[in-house]
């Protein structure tokens, strides 16, 4: 009988160290500015699960350059301006309103008054100014600088009053508002003292203890297990509340685990072990699928995501002494027609139908249907020719031999190889169809996957590559974060880097377009220019725009306002409002492991 | 069944395998590249023998998609030919020809491994895959271990700094980072190799990561062997260094060598698809069975398509074939030798 007692207190230590821990919502002060946030009433408590396919590397927002760190970093902090996941457009978020001056350079953000960090210290504009310093700070080296310097001039943050901010730009800049999206405020109090010793970037690893860290995010971590989770727990100070004016988040707890890659993602949600799975390739969707009626999952194709792939050739200068067979193979890249013929005979909907399982869409432009504010609708879609592909080779000098060969101008067979990440199965099923599509054409293709980081070298570094399948965008729709792919000296011009001067007259009217939206505050007039921009690469090719596959996503049934989205974070996004709906509540808490 | 049963039936099964798999052109009713992009992971075509109007030569029905994956149509039959007419192809790499073991006219397709995820039938893909992987496998297997005889020996029977020198240096090979030395190996490569290149290249890697192993163990043996008793013996009455390998230590090493050729054949088989991950291996569409098996790597395969482990059977039919063989060889030595 005794041991029976014993054992029973045992349980409910256990029970009551793994749960009950998590703090209650602090009671609502009425000098708070609390947010008021629509959508359903849910009901407290219950812990969330997702499986992550690595570890993060750091808690330090700052710092962060990996999506896996962020998805759980961005959890536990918030912004001063958000983008609606779901309506794409900016809101007010730790700014509780904002004014643009006339000329569009200079914003003043009037902050939340009475909210506070989830450590219970007031956050207030000194925070704000110190956050901005150390996303500035060269020393720091945050990858978030670039957006924030504009010519080599940083902007400038000034504090008008304890809740009052000025933002100066030091040129006009379209949609600036966007910028502060994702731009973590983080508590002045905590790392003050490690930004002034030199060692912020050690402060907030992994190592750190709970009570070091603290945000304005819904969640802050509670305990950090090496190799296995990271537990978060309610925010209790969280500064936004739902219809009924209880604050959120709902949820206790929200736990990441590491399970490695997709496939065990998806395994783990099959076990039931993890509440939702997000970024899930078409074959594991149509998996689940398959289980839906018995399971009950909710499971969502949001449409088009904004990630393109695409083929591109190698248009670099190159070493023509070092690498005479590229050099010598890039006079046909460098041929308009010689592109098109490829874009021609490239058989789009069978990537589609093949790679992603018909969830996907066929691409023909940068911007795809997944963008709903700056897509140019007037980009033609030609259907796949072999014929027009011969008619544009054979007018550019190519000839056939009689085993139906393509030869060059000179007499030399056209072969070539495409490179592509050797982790990535979806690329390299685009890279096995594009080879069979092109040799119908005679040409001789060849597929090297490679170590992704091995490709990244040649692709940016040692130009050692004739053609690769890549894949680009899926951040934010604003034409804005694309400015490194398209101006001539942007980073990720990926088939042309380091041009001095634009090398092609087109490149030099992409470059002036794209610097003249950056400034061009009017909407329509913005579209103008960016539709203008999307048609000149239309037709000229310098990448070949394949595909982008669906955002898909699952959840479990009884988890309430899921509500994903085709942005990043794609479910969490509104983590602060996720719940367990009740009936089902009970059975999870018996599964607490 | 007799030993000297046993090695007759399993050399034969073997013969006719590696003749099946050296003359895949002709057994082959697709070419292995050849997609077909409206049967992707289609399932094994169905042979019948009946339909509705009665009984009539072995004929097949073509796939049609179906929201649930594939159903026949029925409306038409495409019987089954022999020595029939198709795709050209070449026997033994030299004599050009088009004729087929069996075959159906188009539009009908006869799958009798099923298709991969780009409708390329999976049984032809299998009979020219096992071209390269069981040359790869067998070849690098043989070098491997005729390598690791000659270190262990020399280590094991003359030892002091040979012993040394060499266990220290297969040390070395074995704690090498294989991982980056393998992708700082690619990088010094030209990015298209040939399909004699990849296969050479194969050989060499898989060879100098894996002779290291195998020498330790023969060494040990000859390490033991050397101060037996009867070699010292034979070593008194006047036996030279070669002599005294040749009679009576490598003979002890007979064993060890077979059981060891056994597991590695099918590993090394399956560690092409791991080097195909650097871009080292068989690259698409020519098929190899490391390079098949890597789709199984996804898991919506491995539960969905499982025709598409057809290489793995293969892999475990080939290798137990060998080990099999690999056994009544070594008892039929043995009782020989006693004999």
């Amino acid at each position: 009988m005794r041991s029976i007692a014993r054992l029973t207190v045992v349980v409910c230590l256990l029970a009551a160290s793994g749960w009950a821990a998590a703090p209650a919502p602090a009671a609502i002060n009425s000098s708070e500015d609390l947010q008021r946030q629509d959508g359903d009433v849910g009901q407290y408590g219950g812990r969330l699960v997702i499986g992550q396919r690595a570890e993060p590397k750091t808690l330090n927002p700052v710092t962060a350059t990996d999506a896996v760190s962020r998805e759980v970093i961005g959890r536990c902090h918030a912004d001063l301006i958000s983008i609606n996941r779901m309506s794409q457009k900016t809101e007010p978020a730790l700014a509780e309103s904002w004014k643009t001056s006339p000329d569009g350079r200079s914003f003043t953000l009037k902050l939340r008054k009475g909210i506070r960090f989830s450590d219970g210290q007031p956050f207030d504009a000194d925070d704000v100014v110190f956050s901005f310093n150390l996303y500035l700070d060269e020393a720091i080296g945050s990858p978030q600088r670039d957006l924030l310097v504009m010519d080599g001039k940083p902007l400038v943050v000034t504090k008008l009053d304890q809740y009052t901010v000025r933002f100066t730009l030091p040129r006009p800049y379209a949609a600036a508002e966007r910028l502060f999206d994702g731009l973590a405020m983080l508590p002045k109090h905590l790392l003050e003292k490690s930004y002034h010793e030199g060692h912020f970037a050690q402060a907030w690893s992994l190592n750190s203890a709970p009570a070091e860290i603290a945000g304005l995010g819904p969640f802050r971590l509670k305990q950090y297990v090496t190799g296995q989770r990271i537990v978060l727990e309610r925010n209790p100070y969280y500064w936004k509340a739902d219809r009924n004016n209880q604050r959120l988040p709902y949820l206790d707890e929200l736990v990441f685990l590491f399970v490695g890659g997709e496939d065990q993602q998806v395994m783990r949600f099959e076990a039931g072990e993890t509440d939702m799975v997000s970024r899930l390739s078409s074959e594991n969707y149509s998996l689940l699928t398959k289980e839906q009626s018995r399971s009950g999952w909710q499971l969502a194709d949001l449409g088009p995501s904004l990630e393109y792939n695409f083929l591109v050739f190698n248009l670099n200068d190159v070493n023509a002494g070092k690498m005479g067979e590229i050099a010598r193979k890039q006079a046909w890249f460098r041929d308009l027609k010689f592109r098109q013929a490829a874009s021609a005979a490239i058989d789009r909907d069978s990537i589609v139908r093949l790679v992603y399982g018909t969830r996907g869409t066929a691409l023909w432009g940068n911007v795809g249907p997944g963008d709903k504010l700056w897509m140019n609708q007037s980009i033609p879609h030609p259907q796949r020719s072999l014929d027009a592909a011969r008619q544009l080779l054979k007018s550019a000098g190519f000839s056939w031999n009689g085993s139906g060969q393509l030869l060059d101008p000179s007499g030399k067979p056209v072969e070539f190889t495409i490179v592509t990440s050797s982790s990535n199965t979806q690329r390299i099923k685009m890279a096995t169809l594009i080879q069979d599509d092109l040799s119908h054409l005679g040409m001789q293709v060849h597929v090297v996957p490679l170590d992704f980081r091995a490709m990244l070298d040649r692709v940016f570094q040692s130009f050692d590559y004739e053609a690769a399948i890549m894949g680009l965008g899926g951040g934010d729709p604003d034409p804005n974060p694309e400015m490194n792919v398209w101006m001539s000296n942007g980073a990720t011009h990926i088939w042309h880097l380091n041009e001095a001067q634009p090398a092609t007259s087109w490149e030099r009217e992409i470059d002036t377009l794209m610097q003249q939206q950056m400034i061009t505050l009017n909407y329509a007039k913005r579209k103008q220019l960016y539709d203008r921009v999307q048609q000149i690469i239309a037709e000229n090719v310098p990448f070949i725009f394949l595909a982008t596959p669906d955002v898909l996503v699952g959840a479990k049934s009884q988890i309430g306002n899921f509500h994903p989205a085709v942005l990043d974070h794609y479910t969490l996004w509104n983590a602060d409002q996720l719940y367990l709906r009740a009936a089902t509540r009970g059975v999870e808490r018996a599964g607490i492991r | 069944m007799r030993p000297k049963a046993w090695i007759v039936v399993l050399s034969a099964l073997l013969a006719a395998l590696h003749l099946a798999i050296l003359a895949a052109g002709f057994i082959a009713p697709y070419d292995a590249a050849s997609q077909n992009r409206d049967l992707s992971y289609a399932p094994p075509t169905h042979v019948h023998l009946r339909d509705a109007s009665g009984w009539h030569l072995p004929f097949v029905y073509r796939w049609i998609p179906d929201p649930d994956g594939y159903r026949e149509d029925t409306s038409t039959r495409y019987p089954i030919h022999f020595f029939t007419r198709g795709e050209a192809h070449k026997i033994l790499w030299i004599f050009p020809s088009n004729l087929h073991l069996f075959g159906v006219d188009e539009p009908g397709r006869i799958l009798i491994a099923g298709a991969d995820s780009f409708g390329r039938d999976e049984f032809s893909r299998l009979l020219y895959g096992g071209q390269i992987s069981l040359a790869v496998g067998l070849l690098a297997t043989f070098i491997t271990l005729a390598a690791a005889t000659v270190v262990g020996t020399v280590a094991g029977y003359f030892g002091k700094w040979a012993d040394e020198f060499l266990m220290a240096l297969g040390e070395l090979f074995l704690c090498l980072p294989w991982f980056y030395f393998l992708v700082g190996a690619r990088a010094f490569l030209p990015l298209h190799v040939s399909a004699a290149g990849t296969f050479l290249l194969l050989i060499i890697v898989i060879g100098i990561i894996g002779w290291a192993r195998p020498a330790r163990l023969i060494r040990g043996i000859v390490l033991s062997a050397r101060n037996r008793n009867y070699v010292l013996a034979a070593r008194g009455f006047g036996g030279s260094n070669f002599y005294l390998l040749r009679r009576h230590i490598l003979p002890e090493t007979f064993a060890i060598l077979l059981t060891q050729a056994a597991l590695l054949i099918p590993q090394y088989v399956a560690a092409e698809a791991t080097l195909s991950f650097f871009g080292l291996g068989v690259s698409e569409p020519v098929p190899s069975w490391g390079n098949m098996l890597s789709a199984l790597q996804q898991y919506n395969v491995l539960v969905s398509y499982f025709w598409l482990l057809a290489p793995a059977a293969a892999l475990v039919i080939t290798s137990v074939m060998y080990w099999l063989l690999a056994d009544v060889l070594h008892h039929w030595i043995q009782s020989h030798s006693i004999n």
